[in-house]
């Protein structure tokens, strides 16, 4: 018998999040017989738009219609879910704000291991999965296995999968409103507050010099700015500099920041997380310094250069206004 | 308000590079400096922050061994009342569910109207609160940052979404929260600051004190090593002193472009 996996589907007014194509393919990877039913949730009109995309890749496609739903509390859809999967299903989600918020609790109340932000699926054998996971900020890697008989809830990471693109479903979409129940929870949305525009907008800077944690210190940032201004760019950050207020918010590359898409980016004393590198878009020539030769960064990055960036950035500098 | 928070004691992301050992079984622990995890140090500073301005106290809780003791002195130094120490050698083969129901144990012998974890720690896996909120049937919210305390049944919590977005939420007390890092400026403990609390009796509990079973803590999820992936070639490390790689990287700068 083949198995049931459930694909939660993200959408915003209408369209689908990029990893409704992913999750198709991760399911696939668990079980390529599996019938994979995506899930979408939400109301009116901008429901039914993510339903009839969402038809295009699977084959079936439970809709949950309720006024609660203009806006994905997970704590509703927790609930929800709750009451329309069946019993040892595989729940598959995606690793991002809010699957961290649905998931973990997700599979306390379906009574299903858990294995969160999953980066590839390594083997299944009967009921054993074991998946590729990483720990300390993508320094290690690690192999996890649990079973799966009785279920699973899959956090699986955005960009991890190939998308499906497809679009050879021509699903049929089931109205499962009435088993979702009406819910009740303690938690309720309010509104989404916008970041706030800063002085410099990244998001349209060619040469971007980068500062990660290895900076050090607040002064130091200024090294990172004299060499910007000799390259003619601007400087970004990742997220530790701005949680030490080093930099203004609206500098942060990654996915609690901005996208950026510049034509040379310079990771200055940056590890290179994955939630830093998904905020780096559309190829750009990558130059990594730091300090450690196996910082992830280096995976990612064109060129590299293993120094202490203090030291390395006013030599650098020097060099681009003598050379240029 | 009655505040737990729950801590763990990890290596310092700042202070080490992680290697794995020969035979993949572990991470190289040996010269490893340790500290609290970087998220749950701001769950404590915004602990201490509510209960100085509403009242009440803060109780600092970790799962670890002999040496997690220091994580709840440092945090006691901070301003944290009260440590509580899980010690059992039962754990360190845990998974995040079983953490969640030690952490849900001592929850149920508390009063606590606030239970705030960090959002994620060294293994990044964002779990162990969302389980906590889930196995005590308590609303949950995740990678806050920013609360307000409304009234003594209310919070308007920020979670922090995608592009740096902040979805805003009012959310019932008792209740938990996962802390992401960035929501205020955790205080600075100085030497003698741990001093002061060196002598503070820390009361430590073992499995059987939590009135759980060796079966209901067994892990569902294990992990089987540690690997280094083959990776692609990677980046070109340029070589030389470093005046020579400065002048090739210069070089490089005005063929891609990235020199204006």
């Amino acid at each position: 018998m083949s198995r049931e996996i459930f694909a939660y589907i993200e959408h915003h007014e209408g369209v689908l999040d990029d990893s409704a194509l992913e999750l198709i393919n991760a399911a696939k990877k668990i079980d390529e017989s599996a019938n994979v039913v995506a899930l979408v949730l939400g109301t009116g009109d901008n429901l039914n738009k993510a339903c009839e995309e969402a038809a295009k890749t699977y084959a079936s496609v439970w809709k949950v219609d309720k006024s609660d739903l203009s806006y994905p509390n997970a704590e509703i859809i927790r609930a929800m879910l709750v009451n329309l999967l069946p019993k040892g299903s595989i729940c598959l989600i995606p690793h991002d704000t809010f699957g961290i918020d649905l998931g973990p609790g997700l599979s306390v109340k379906l009574d299903t291991p858990y294995v969160p932000d999953i980066i590839a699926i390594d083997k299944v054998e009967g009921d054993k999965l074991v998946a590729v996971r990483q720990e300390f900020s993508g320094q290690a890697h690690t192999h996890v296995e649990c079973d799966i008989s009785s279920g699973a809830v899959l956090t699986i990471r955005p960009g991890t999968f190939a998308a499906d693109e497809s679009k050879s479903a021509s699903g049929e979409v089931v109205d499962k409103s009435g088993d979702a129940g009406d819910v009740e929870v303690k938690r309720k949305f309010l509104e989404v507050v916008e970041a706030e525009a800063g002085d410099v907008d990244i998001t349209q800077a060619d040469i971007l010099v980068s500062v990660g944690r290895g900076i050090g210190e607040e002064e130091n940032i200024e090294l990172a700015e004299e060499l910007a201004e000799a390259l003619g760019g601007v400087v970004s950050c990742s997220r530790p500099v701005v949680d030490a207020k080093w930099l203004d918010h609206s500098r942060q590359v990654g996915t609690s920041g901005k996208t950026v898409k510049p034509k040379v980016y310079i990771a200055v004393g940056i590890s290179g997380a994955f939630q830093h590198v998904a905020g780096i878009k559309g190829n750009p020539f990558i130059v990594a310094i730091n300090t450690n030769p196996k910082a992830p960064i280096f995976q990612v990055a064109d060129v590299g250069v293993v120094e202490d960036c203090i030291e390395f950035l006013p030599v650098l500098t020097e060099k681009v206004q003598e050379m240029k | 308000m009655e505040i737990l928070v729950c801590v763990k004691r990890v290596p310092d992301p700042a202070e080490n590079e992680i290697e794995i050992n020969s035979d993949g079984t572990d991470i190289e622990r040996d010269d490893l400096v340790y500290s609290v995890n970087e998220w749950d140090n701001y769950a404590v500073e915004e602990a201490i922050q509510i209960r100085d301005k509403v009242g009440g106290s803060v109780t600092v809780v970790t799962v670890g061994d002999e040496e997690a003791d220091e994580v709840l002195r440092r945090e006691m130094a901070m301003g944290a009342d009260k440590g509580l120490h899980i010690n059992d050698e039962v754990f360190e083969e845990a998974d995040g569910l079983a953490i969640a129901k030690a952490l849900k144990a001592v929850v149920e012998k508390g009063n606590y109207d606030l239970i705030l974890t960090g959002a994620q720690a060294d293994d990044g896996a964002a779990q162990v609160g969302g389980m906590l909120a889930a196995l005590l049937d308590l609303p949950y919210a995740s990678l806050v940052n920013s609360i307000e305390v409304v009234d003594d049944k209310t919070l308007k919590v920020g979670r922090e979404i995608e592009g740096g977005n902040q979805e805003m939420n009012e959310i019932s007390l008792p209740c938990v929260l996962s802390i992401q890092t960035g929501i205020n400026e955790p205080r600075y403990v100085g030497i003698r600051g741990i001093r002061k609390v060196a002598g503070v009796e820390i009361p430590e509990m073992e499995l059987s004190d939590l009135g759980l079973s060796e079966d209901e803590v067994a892990p569902k999820v294990k992990r089987l090593d540690y690997f280094v992936p083959e990776m692609g070639e990677g980046a070109e490390i340029l070589e030389g002193d470093t005046e020579e790689i400065a002048e090739k990287l210069v070089e490089l700068l005005k063929a891609k472009g990235g020199i204006k």
